[in-house]
């Protein structure tokens, strides 16, 4: 593609309160959304506030809604998020505070996976020391299975910008950390499961998740959040029945 | 500009089933009161069902069973998803949950017409 085509780009500046403002950027084959920032950032206007750190899919900091979609831009390439007219509308992530253009704050969002108790908790016989010895876990057990399944998540916060439910309801703890919470319930190494469900029991916990599937369906990592929440569901009522959570 | 979250199958699933439900709500209470009618006797209740027999009403009764219907099948599908340990493909099974309320209407329709 030649560089002299341009690619018109509206870029929100500003934080709660903004506007769009216009560039145009050299469009370049296989230019990632990412690329198209860092362009307007290095040559046209050095005060747009954005965030990076992999550009390979790995660290989770660069997404952004980009056409109405919340993606991670440094593995969306132009060619797939531009619309049929060209043009390519870039906002920070939804349901986040913006700090500034496009970058938002995560706090809340990484305190949630903390909330939801998505952390390892040794079961009581690792902390006495004579006791420990190498847990051995299948790799094809369900358990396990069920972990990996979710344990690639990148703490990007598409999921959450794409939920309804955490828009509605700031104090739910959204997809991605009921994810990671779902893994820790499927780790037979944990020993804080009842606090974990009781992390998560409350109106601000799995219960609250509507299985809209937004979540499952833009997720970069192909990770389906609505399941992991599903089996949390499940784990409520194995409790509430006196069965084993897992 | 709709977004693009609001232009999923599971979206759109769960609006539908939500509008479903709230016209389920409100036909519940006009139909109790139309059996109430019987309360005044037999002739005010064929009065009324006699009014029931203009094909407006007649279409709107297909809606209520097509809401009744989809209720019932968008309802299975989340329990399915909650609680069966499977994955959907969600397009597909909404669709299906949806050809299948309409299916249902249909054969009302032709019964009663
Ligand atoms: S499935 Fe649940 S967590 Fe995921 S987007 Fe929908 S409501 Fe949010
Ligand atoms: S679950 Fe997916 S979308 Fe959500 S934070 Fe993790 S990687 Fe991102
Ligand atoms: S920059 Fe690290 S995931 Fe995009």
């Amino acid at each position: 593609m030649s560089e002299s085509k341009l690619l018109h780009v509206e870029v929100w500046r500003g934080a709660a309160e903004g506007k769009f403002q216009s560039f145009d950027v050299p469009r370049r084959e296989h230019q990632t959304v990412l690329d198209v920032v860092t362009q307007i950032q290095r040559e046209q206007d050095a005060t747009l506030s954005y965030r990076f750190a992999c550009r390979v899919g790995m660290c989770g900091s660069c997404a952004m809604v980009v056409n109405g979609r919340p993606r991670w831009t440094c593995r969306t390439r132009v060619s797939t998020a531009v619309k049929a007219d060209g043009r390519l509308r870039l906002e920070p992530l939804k349901n986040f505070t913006v700090v500034k253009d496009l970058a938002v704050e995560m706090t809340d969002f990484f305190d949630k996976n903390r909330d939801a108790k998505g952390y390892f908790e040794p079961h009581k016989s690792w902390q006495d020391l004579s006791q420990r010895q190498f847990e051995i876990v299948p790799p094809a057990s369900p358990q396990r299975q069920a972990a990996d399944a979710g344990i690639e998540c990148i703490g990007c916060g598409v999921c959450h910008s794409a939920c309804d439910v955490v828009a509605w309801n700031e104090d739910y703890l959204g997809p991605a950390a009921l994810n990671r919470a779902w893994t820790l319930v499927n780790d037979v190494r944990d020993g804080g499961q009842e606090a974990r469900l009781g992390a998560i029991s409350g109106s601000a916990g799995c219960h609250a998740c509507h299985t809209h599937m937004n979540c499952t369906q833009f997720c970069p990592k192909g990770i389906a959040p609505t399941y992991s929440i599903a089996g949390l569901k499940r784990a409520m009522v194995s409790r509430a029945l006196g069965r084993s959570a897992r | 500009m709709i977004e693009a979250s609001h232009k999923q199958p599971g979206y759109i699933a769960a609006l539908l089933h939500r509008l479903a439900g709230l016209a389920l709500a409100i036909f519940l209470p006009i139909h109790f009161l139309a059996l109430a009618t019987a309360l005044n006797g037999a002739d005010a209740l064929d009065a009324f069902l006699n009014v029931t027999q203009t094909p407006v009403l007649k279409f709107a009764e297909a809606v209520i069973v097509v809401a009744l219907a989809l209720h019932m099948t968008l309802g299975l599908r989340v329990l399915a998803v909650e609680f069966l340990p499977m994955r959907e493909h969600t397009f597909l099974t909404v669709s299906i949950c949806l050809a299948a309320a309409i299916a249902v209407g249909l054969l009302f329709m032709l019964n009663v017409g």
